[in-house]
């Protein structure tokens, strides 16, 4: 009897479990059909949706490559993620280094200041940003988004980074000056280095929060050739009202991956910045 | 030629540069971080208080100002009012399913299981994933004719026919009714932050003390009275902080409603963020573009209250 209340209860586990993996990752299934489904399959409302009627197709994908701008997508997506990754390591390594080391009080202060502005939405800043973009002539630009993402990786980065450099002893770093150091020198060659799998964290999270960033890519950007994946597959894979499902799904498919996977597993430092002090 | 004496033989060096003096060097390495916080949130958001108080258009964005006359034209105006309601109501609606699906979620990935880092995988990917790409797989899964949802349903007997018990049109339309646009749109909110939410709660409920559950086992307690006086309790901080970031996604997002509907069928499920989009930017109506953006900021005043208390009650240093 205990036997099958155990058995009831794991299998009870597994469709629960079942469940949410299925509501999670159906539209992603959804995509991958599409994606290698002949367009006559896909538009025949009779046919079983979830299963290839017709033999598949690589039909999508070759449109998506060779007759869009897809692959500019991405090659937009990847310079804006790399400059904007410099820029936050630039500013919030060395910030949070000093507010985590230097300064109590103020310093912890000043810190949950630095990450309460990570509160303020781009549905506030995204007007007056279109304006200061076209103020310095950087519309249908690359810059203007290089330099408009660090305003939501800094203040999340330079708090994340606290948390870390908080964990690194400080007898490391006066042990490398009673050596012969520079207080600088022990910072640059002692304490860096020991944070950087906080650091690494940070270079994920700027791409990849830079890869998902939609309203001021959508607000500054209209050129086809300029536009990154997050705004170039939903608004441009659209001839007239007639969306073009095939490469549409192939191409929202192709971006989500690889991310996704790189994101899951970064994913519980993350929340953990999320958090604060609230577990401890 | 005698070797360079090793660093370390010689005595602590006091050498008075710029990088020794602690606190010159603090505020150098603070500044770049600080200056670019000011100068692209800062004044920005300063600048989006003064156009709210002008008549700036994207035609002639130059600043005169016109007093509170954006808010009240906002308030008299049915679409904002009801993208207020619907900004709320989605909100509040996906946040409370969030936190219920999230809690038996996280609970059912505390148990051991085999496969466990594809289940991970799977049900975080509506977070992982860029949320634009993720949501036009649902605007393709909510089509008008090919939604495989209505396929099922016809399919199990219950649209399509005379006798259907949803009716005998072949389609649900559910873009296109309002209830149902509704309807969609807050499953979509659901599916986005529901694995933000199951991983912050994992967290809070792995930190409950194994001890603390097992002495409570030992003295009799049901299940059912060990989560009321011991695992709710305790956990009460961190579901609430995944509700209140639950709440500021959610509250400020443009996306969903963008990709999904652009506020329609005749603006039921327009939002305040996509309102502002559409006044502000597409119809360049700046002044008041920013005003309806800044109806938003009260609500997020008050969130962030609530996380710095939470943060605060909580520390223990």
């Amino acid at each position: 009897m205990a036997n099958i209340g155990k058995l009831a209860r794991r299998g009870g586990l597994y469709t629960l479990l079942g469940g949410f993996a299925f509501f999670g990752a159906f539209p992603f299934y959804w995509m991958v059909i599409a994606t290698f489904k002949r367009d006559h399959d896909l538009f025949s409302p009779l046919n079983n949706p979830f299963l290839f009627n017709e033999p598949p197709t690589l039909d999508h994908l070759r449109l998506l490559f060779f007759e869009t701008h897809f692959t500019g997508y991405l090659v937009n997506t990847l310079i804006v993620g790399f400059a904007v990754v410099v820029i936050t390591l630039a500013t919030a390594v060395p910030a949070a280094y000093a507010l985590a080391r230097w300064a109590r009080g103020w310093g912890e202060s000043l810190g949950i200041g630095i990450f309460l502005t990570y509160l303020v939405p781009p549905t506030i800043l995204f007007i007056p940003l279109s304006r200061f973009a076209s103020f310095f002539g950087l519309q249908e630009s690359l810059w203007s988004l290089i330099l408009v993402y660090p305003t939501f990786t800094i203040p999340f980065c330079t708090w994340l980074l606290m948390g870390f450099f908080k964990t690194i002893p400080k007898d490391i770093e006066e042990q490398a000056m009673i050596d012969g150091l520079s207080r600088f020198g022990a910072m640059t060659k002692v304490v860096f280095p020991l944070a950087i799998s906080g650091i690494l964290t940070v270079v994920v999270f700027s791409f990849t929060l830079s890869m998902h960033e939609f309203i001021y890519a959508l607000t500054f950007i209209s050129v086809s050739a300029k536009k990154t994946v997050s705004i170039g597959v939903p608004t441009e894979l659209v001839r007239g009202d007639v969306f073009q499902w095939g490469p549409l799904m192939a191409g929202a498919l192709i971006a989500s991956i690889p991310v996704a996977v790189v994101y899951t597993y970064f994913l519980d430092r993350f929340v953990a910045g999320f958090t604060m002090g609230a577990v401890k | 030629m005698t070797p360079p004496a090793r660093p370390d033989s010689s005595p602590p060096s006091y050498r008075g540069g710029v990088f020794d003096r602690q606190d010159t060097l603090a505020k150098l390495l603070i500044a770049p971080a600080v200056l670019y916080i000011v100068a692209m949130i800062g004044a920005p958001f300063v600048l989006a208080v003064l156009y709210s108080l002008s008549n700036a258009t994207t035609g002639d964005p130059s600043l005169h100002l016109v007093g509170l006359r954006n808010f009240t034209a906002a308030l008299e105006d049915p679409v904002f009012r009801l993208a207020l309601r619907n900004t709320f109501v989605f909100t509040l609606l996906s946040q409370s399913i969030v936190i219920i699906l999230s809690r038996i979620l996280a609970n059912a990935l505390l148990k051991p299981f085999r496969g466990k880092w594809l289940v991970r995988f799977l049900i975080l990917l509506p977070w992982t994933a860029p949320i634009s790409l993720g949501t036009i797989g649902w605007l393709w899964m909510y089509d008008s004719i090919f939604s495989p949802i209505d396929w099922v349903l016809r399919y199990l007997g219950m649209l399509g026919t005379a006798t259907a018990l949803l009716g005998p049109q072949t389609n649900m339309y559910w873009l296109g009714v309002p209830g149902l646009a509704i309807a969609s749109v807050i499953l979509v909110n659901v599916w986005r932050i529901l694995p933000l939410a199951t991983v912050i709660q994992l967290g809070g409920l792995s930190s409950i003390p194994r001890d603390l559950i097992e002495a409570a086992e030992v003295d009799g307690a049901s299940p059912w009275r060990r989560t009321l006086m011991i695992t709710i309790p305790l956990t009460l901080p961190i579901v609430s902080i995944a509700f209140l970031f639950g709440v500021v996604f959610t509250f400020t997002d443009l996306v969903v409603v963008y990709v999904l509907t652009r506020g329609g069928p005749v603006q039921t499920t327009q939002v305040l963020s996509s309102w502002t989009f559409f006044k502000g930017i597409e119809a360049g109506d700046l002044a008041q573009g920013a005003a309806i953006s800044l109806f938003m900021f009260p609500v997020l005043a008050v969130v962030a209250i609530f996380i710095l208390r939470l943060a605060r009650r909580t520390e223990v240093v």
